[in-house]
């Protein structure tokens, strides 16, 4: 296995808070990582960096080999990184099949015209938003405003993708979907990190997770070894969590 | 001989596609990219002098005209990649104040300009004032249809389409991989070029221009309501708004020249709240 992205002592401060303090990580091709920790801990902030919304104020970060430290979020775009944001960002008065292009177009490397649109509507076919292509993005209920993330990053042909809390605040059967969605997106070989307060999740889908807390990764390993970690149960999962995984 | 209602629709003619290269400039970077600039003014002017000082050594009116263009977009670009950093009504304002500040420049350097004195502006040779009065008339139409030209295919381009993207919401765009600063920086080209051009002809046809004239704020109000009253964003919008605003300046203002900023800003305040989309868009909601 080859590295894909490289975090090589990162932080990154907001005056004086320190979100992500002196950060090593390294990220596989093809792993499911999952990222857990409690609120504040630094999550979002450390994907602002990788994608050069909130560059590291110390370290760098490599990329397919590539120093990308002081990159814009367009240029992490067209290099293969995607996100998704914790917050949807639809652009609201666009079609959903306009949103979707546009991550074809500007990110995924396609030309202006038809094949941009074809693709577009392949992948909303794969998340099941194809017959509400036609509608507003504005006009979509939270669950498929989370699918529509998934479609335009999707469609922005990543290497790297990057899912903040895709599915906070839908229920079961909703989860149950986008579980199976982002199952099938890592067996097209797309390499995935994923922020996620469901442990149920987490467990399910990644092959390693990391552990952050204070802007500090505090574990890091499979999930059997993370959940039964001292620190992890008393930082993050509780004490009731770690009975009742025994 | 022009009878004297020739001459009047003429000149009409002549304003109303001024007016309209005007709207459908501001309308690529204020409609397009969601931009509000106020820079229109500083364009129209710079063109103006340029054109008329490209003259004054001698070039031929057209080819001052082209250079008046190539002075207005360099300048977009270099005050774009400036300004455009800036969002909201910080760009706003400081392209509000661009004008202002060229207007002192043209003002003080005296030796090019004319300063205060203003500057005349060689006459064409042409047989009667009628054949002059239908050269310019040509000449507004064939920059209004350049601009109309631009419009159109920006519109179906990838630059389009981008400056779309962020007028809707620019982190997003960026996120997407559209490199914002260069296609806002495009855009403001775009909404440079023509009124450069356009400001050019002008001076050719009043023949005489000095700064509070070309300058004037009212050039870069103007287009903005031009275009919030015919629909923002939109092919025809800016056209369709022009031709209102100056019907309306025609038929009523005319008469009452003393409350004419007054009358404008109450009519902004009313489009932006009441009809935020323009006249179009009561046609695009019934379909
Ligand atoms: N742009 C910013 N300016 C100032 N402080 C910020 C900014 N972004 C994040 N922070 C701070 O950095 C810390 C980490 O925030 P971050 O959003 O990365 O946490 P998180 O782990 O994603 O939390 P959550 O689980 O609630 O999403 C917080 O204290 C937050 O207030
Ligand atoms: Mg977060």
């Amino acid at each position: 296995m080859t590295t894909l992205l490289q975090l090589s002592g990162v932080s990154r401060h907001f005056g004086g808070l320190k979100a992500v303090s002196s950060l090593d990580l390294s990220v596989d091709r093809g792993e499911v990582i999952g990222l857990i920790g409690p609120n504040g801990a630094g999550k979002t902030t450390l994907i602002n960096l990788i994608t050069g919304v909130h560059p590291a104020t110390a370290g760098t970060v490599r990329f397919a080999g590539e120093d990308v430290t002081r990159q814009q979020p367009w240029q992490a775009a067209r290099r293969g990184i995607a996100r998704t944001f914790q917050i949807v960002q639809p652009f609201p008065e666009m079609t959903v099949l306009e949103n979707v292009t546009a991550a074809a177009l500007f990110a995924g490397g396609l030309a202006y015209g038809e094949r941009a649109e074809a693709a577009a509507l392949e992948h909303l076919q794969f998340v099941g938003l194809a017959d509400v292509a036609g509608k507003r993005a504005s006009t979509l209920t939270l669950a498929m405003r989370k699918r529509l993330e998934l479609a335009k990053g999707l469609a922005m042909n990543p290497k790297l993708l990057l899912l903040d809390e895709v599915n906070a605040g839908l229920h079961s059967t909703e989860i149950d979907h986008a579980l199976a969605l982002i199952r099938a997106i890592a067996a097209r070989g797309v390499t995935i990190l994923i922020i996620e307060h469901l442990m149920k999740v987490v467990l399910n889908l990644c092959s390693r997770i990391v552990v952050l807390h204070h802007g500090e990764l505090i574990a890091s390993g499979d999930p059997q070894s993370i959940v039964r970690d001292p620190r992890v149960v008393q930082a993050y999962l509780g004490r009731r969590y770690a009975d009742a995984s025994h | 001989m022009p009878t004297g209602v020739d001459a009047y629709w003429l000149r009409l003619g002549t304003t109303m596609l001024m007016y309209g290269v005007l709207a459908m400039s501001w309308n690529f970077i204020g409609g397009m990219a969601g931009y509000p600039s106020f820079a229109s003014a500083a364009f129209f002017g710079l063109g103006a002098y340029a054109g008329a000082v490209a003259q004054k050594y001698g070039l031929p009116m057209v080819v001052a005209w082209s250079l008046a263009g190539a002075v207005a977009a360099l300048f977009a670009a270099a005050l774009g990649f400036a300004l455009l950093r800036l969002r909201g009504h910080y760009f706003a304002i400081a392209s509000l104040v661009v004008a202002e500040v060229l207007r002192e420049i043209v003002n003080s350097a005296t030796n090019l300009t004319g300063g205060g004195m203003g500057l005349n502006i060689p006459v064409p040779q042409m047989a009667s004032i009628a054949d002059q009065a239908r050269f310019f008339y040509y000449a507004m139409l064939g920059v209004a249809v350049l601009a109309f030209g631009a419009v159109l295919v920006t519109q179906r381009s990838r630059l389009g389409f981008g400056l779309r993207c962020i007028q809707q919401n620019e982190s997003a765009a960026d996120m997407l991989g559209v490199n914002t600063t260069l296609y806002k920086v495009n855009a403001f080209i775009l909404s440079g070029v023509f009124v450069g051009v356009a400001g050019a002809v002008y001076a050719s046809w009043v023949h005489y221009i000095e700064p509070p004239d070309v300058f004037d704020v009212l050039y870069s109000i103007k287009p903005i309501v031009m275009v919030l009253l015919g629909g923002a964003g939109t092919l025809f919008g800016p056209l369709i708004g022009a031709a209102l605003f100056l019907s309306l300046e025609e038929l009523v203002w005319r008469n009452y020249l003393s409350v004419h900023t007054g009358v404008l800003g109450l009519l902004i305040v009313l489009l932006v709240l009441f009809l935020p989309k323009g006249i179009l868009a009561f046609r695009l909601r019934r379909t």
